[in-house]
C-alpha cells in the first residue's frame, strides 16, 4: 500500500525570514535605517519639539534609574531591580497590571457571550442591537462614565477597559462558533466524549484563530485606551506620566515612556503572542 | 437478536417548508457478530439510519435497540464516518486515543492498530500531510480502538484505488473476525456487498425501506472480483433487475426475506 504523504493544503503564506536567513538583520537595518531618517529630519528641519535620539536615550535613563514614589526601595547593584524600583518601572508595572486585568476579563467574559451568540441564534438576534451599541461606544465616553459612576478607581478604570473590548471580542468569537463543524462535534458524540473532552479537544481547537484574532486586536486596543484613561482620571501609570510631561513640555521624556511602553508590547509579542500562536497551529505547517 | 431495527417514520423538514420522509417502516434485525450491509442508491437514508443507530439522531418515530438497550444508552460504538473526520489539530495517535477508554489506553491499543495499519511511522503525523487512504486507515483504527461490540460503516472505501481499498477490506474483516463484531456497513457497490457482507439489505429510493434481504453463503476469504463471487452478484442481478434499476419506488416488489 502506498504511504505517500502529502504536503500541507491551506493558505499560501509569506513565509517570515528566519534568523538564519538574515531575518534579524533585516529588522536591525530597518530600525538603523528609521533613526537615520529621524536625525536626518531634525538636521533638514531644525524642528523645536523633536528631540536627537540622543537626548530621548538621556532621558530614558534617567527615568529608568531614579527611584519612583511608590515602590519599595532596596539597597541593589542590579540593573533588572534598579529599573523596576524606578519611577519608568514602576508606571509601566502599573499600566501593564491594569490593561493585563482588562484584557483578561474582557477575553473571559467577551468569548463566553460569543460561543453563546454563535451557538444560539435566537439569542443573537436579541443581543445584536447591543453588540452594535457596545462596538460604537467611544472608548472616552465608557472612561468618563466609569470615572463618574465608580469613582477615580483602578476598578473603574478596568471595567471602562473590559466594556470597550468586550463587544470586539464577542463579535469575532461569535463569528469562529457559528462557523464550528458540526461533522467533528458528531465524531465527539459517536465516540462518547465527555462534555470536558470535546470542549478541550474538538470545540475550542476551531475556535482559537478567533480567540488570537481577538487578542490581537484587544490588545491593541488596550493598550492605547489604558494611557488616554490613565491621562485623564489616575495618579500613576504611564498615562499619568505623560500628563506630566506634556503639562511641562518634556518631548523627551514623552519619548523615552513611548519607546519604552513599545519594547514591553513588542515583547510580549515576541515571548507570549508568537509561541503561543506556533504551538496552536504547527498543524497547519 | 443483537440489533433491532423498527423505525416507522424518520422526517426531516424540507427545503419548501414542508416535510421530507428519508425512512418509513424500515424494520431489519441483525444478530450477533453478523457482518451486514446496506445497498442502496443515493438518497435512501443510509446515512441518516446510521446516525439513528450511533445514537445521534433521535427524532423518528419507531424503536432500536441494541444488546436491548437505546442507541444512547448503549455502549459506544465504533463510527466510521463517509469522510474520514479526523480533527486536523491532532496527531493521528491523538485522534485515536481521544476516543479510546481506559482499558484500551493502558493495552497500548491505539499505537497496536497504528501498527497494524500501517500507519506506526505516522503516528505524529497531522492528518493534513496524509493520503486519502492513510487517513481512511487512521479513520478505521479510531473506530476499532474500542473493539466495541458493534461497528457503523458508512462507505468508507469510497473513491480509494482499488488495492488499497482491498487492503482495508481485508484488515477490517480480520479485526471483525478477531473480536466477533456486528458490523451495519453501508455501500452501494453492490461487488464490495457481495464480498464482504453475511447478508446484503437492499433498500428503496427515499423513504427508504428494506426490499430485499439476501444472505450471502459463500465461503470465505472472497477474492475480489472472483468467479464464484461473480456469479451469485450476476444471478442477484438476474433474479431481481429491479435492484439493477436504482429499486424504482414503483416497479420494486417486496421480496421476502431469505428468499
Amino acid at each position: 500500500m502506498g504511504q505517500s504523504v502529502q504536503q500541507p493544503r491551506g493558505r499560501t503564506k509569506v513565509r517570515p525570514l528566519s534568523p538564519s536567513e538574515g531575518g534579524g538583520w533585516v529588522r536591525v537595518l530597518s530600525i538603523v535605517a528609521l533613526a537615520a531618517i529621524w536625525e536626518l529630519a531634525i538636521w533638514a528641519f531644525e524642528p523645536n519639539h523633536l528631540p536627537h535620539l540622543s537626548k530621548v536615550a538621556e532621558a530614558f535613563w534617567e527615568l529608568a534609574t531614579t527611584p519612583g514614589p511608590w515602590s519599595c526601595h532596596r539597597d541593589t547593584n542590579l540593573f533588572w531591580e534598579i529599573i523596576s524600583q524606578s519611577g519608568l518601572g514602576c508606571n509601566l508595572g502599573f499600566t501593564l497590571f491594569r490593561a493585563g486585568a482588562g484584557f483578561f476579563s474582557a477575553m473571559i467574559i467577551g468569548s463566553v457571550i460569543g460561543i453563546l451568540l454563535g451557538r444560539f441564534r435566537s439569542l443573537d438576534r436579541f443581543f445584536d442591537g447591543w453588540i452594535v451599541l457596545g462596538l460604537n461606544l467611544p472608548a472616552l465616553v465608557v472612561g468618563i462614565l466609569c470615572y463618574v459612576w465608580f469613582g477615580l478607581s483602578e476598578f473603574a478604570l478596568i471595567l471602562a477597559l473590559a466594556i470597550n473590548k468586550v463587544p470586539l471580542v464577542a463579535v469575532m468569537v461569535r463569528e469562529g462558533a457559528a462557523s464550528i463543524q458540526p461533522e467533528l462535534i458528531h465524531v465527539a458524540k459517536a465516540f462518547r466524549l465527555s462534555w470536558f473532552q470535546t470542549l478541550r479537544k474538538v470545540y475550542l481547537p476551531q475556535l482559537y484563530p478567533y480567540f488570537m484574532a481577538s487578542a490581537r486586536a484587544g490588545l491593541a486596543l488596550i493598550w492605547k485606551i489604558v494611557l488616554v484613561l490613565e491621562f485623564i482620571g489616575q495618579s500613576q501609570g504611564v498615562g499619568f506620566q505623560f500628563q506630566i510631561f506634556f503639562s511641562n513640555f518634556e518631548i523627551e521624556k514623552v519619548l523615552a515612556y513611548t519607546f519604552s511602553f513599545i519594547a514591553v508590547v513588542m515583547l510580549i509579542e515576541t515571548f507570549i503572542m508568537r509561541p503561543m500562536d506556533r504551538k496552536a497551529t504547527r498543524w497547519r505547517m | 437478536m443483537f440489533l433491532e431495527v423498527d423505525v416507522a417514520e424518520k422526517k426531516f423538514p424540507s427545503v419548501e417548508g414542508g416535510e421530507f420522509v428519508a425512512l418509513s417502516g424500515l424494520k431489519f434485525s441483525v444478530s450477533k457478530g453478523q457482518f451486514t450491509c446496506l445497498v442502496g442508491p443515493s438518497g435512501t437514508g443510509k446515512t441518516t439510519l446510521l446516525n439513528i443507530l450511533s445514537g445521534l439522531d433521535t427524532k423518528y418515530q419507531g424503536s432500536v435497540s441494541i444488546d436491548g438497550k437505546t442507541p444512547k444508552a448503549a455502549l459506544p460504538l465504533g463510527y466510521m464516518f463517509q469522510s474520514p473526520r479526523l480533527m486536523p489539530w491532532l496527531t493521528v495517535l491523538e485522534n485515536v486515543s481521544i476516543v479510546a477508554n481506559e482499558e484500551a489506553r493502558s493495552e497500548g491499543r491505539p499505537e497496536k492498530l497504528l501498527e497494524e495499519m500501517d500507519l506506526g511511522d505516522f503516528m505524529q503525523t497531522y492528518p493534513n500531510r496524509l493520503s486519502g487512504g492513510m487517513q481512511r486507515r487512521a479513520a478505521l483504527a479510531r473506530a476499532f480502538v474500542n473493539q466495541p461490540p458493534m461497528l457503523l460503516l458508512d462507505e468508507p472505501f469510497i473513491s480509494l484505488d482499488t488495492p488499497v481499498a482491498d487492503r482495508l477490506r481485508h484488515l477490517l474483516l480480520d479485526l471483525c473476525q478477531a473480536h466477533n463484531a456486528t458490523v451495519v456497513f453501508v455501500t452501494h457497490d453492490l461487488r464490495e456487498a457481495v464480498q464482504l457482507g453475511d447478508r446484503i439489505l437492499f433498500m428503496s429510493p427515499s423513504p427508504g425501506r428494506v426490499v430485499l434481504d439476501k444472505p450471502v453463503e459463500l465461503a470465505r476469504p472472497r477474492v475480489s472480483e472472483g468467479e464464484e463471487m461473480e456469479t451469485f452478484r450476476s444471478q442477484l442481478l438476474k433474479d431481481h433487475p429491479d435492484i439493477l434499476a436504482g429499486l424504482d419506488k414503483e416497479e420494486a416488489a417486496i421480496v421476502p426475506a431469505h428468499q
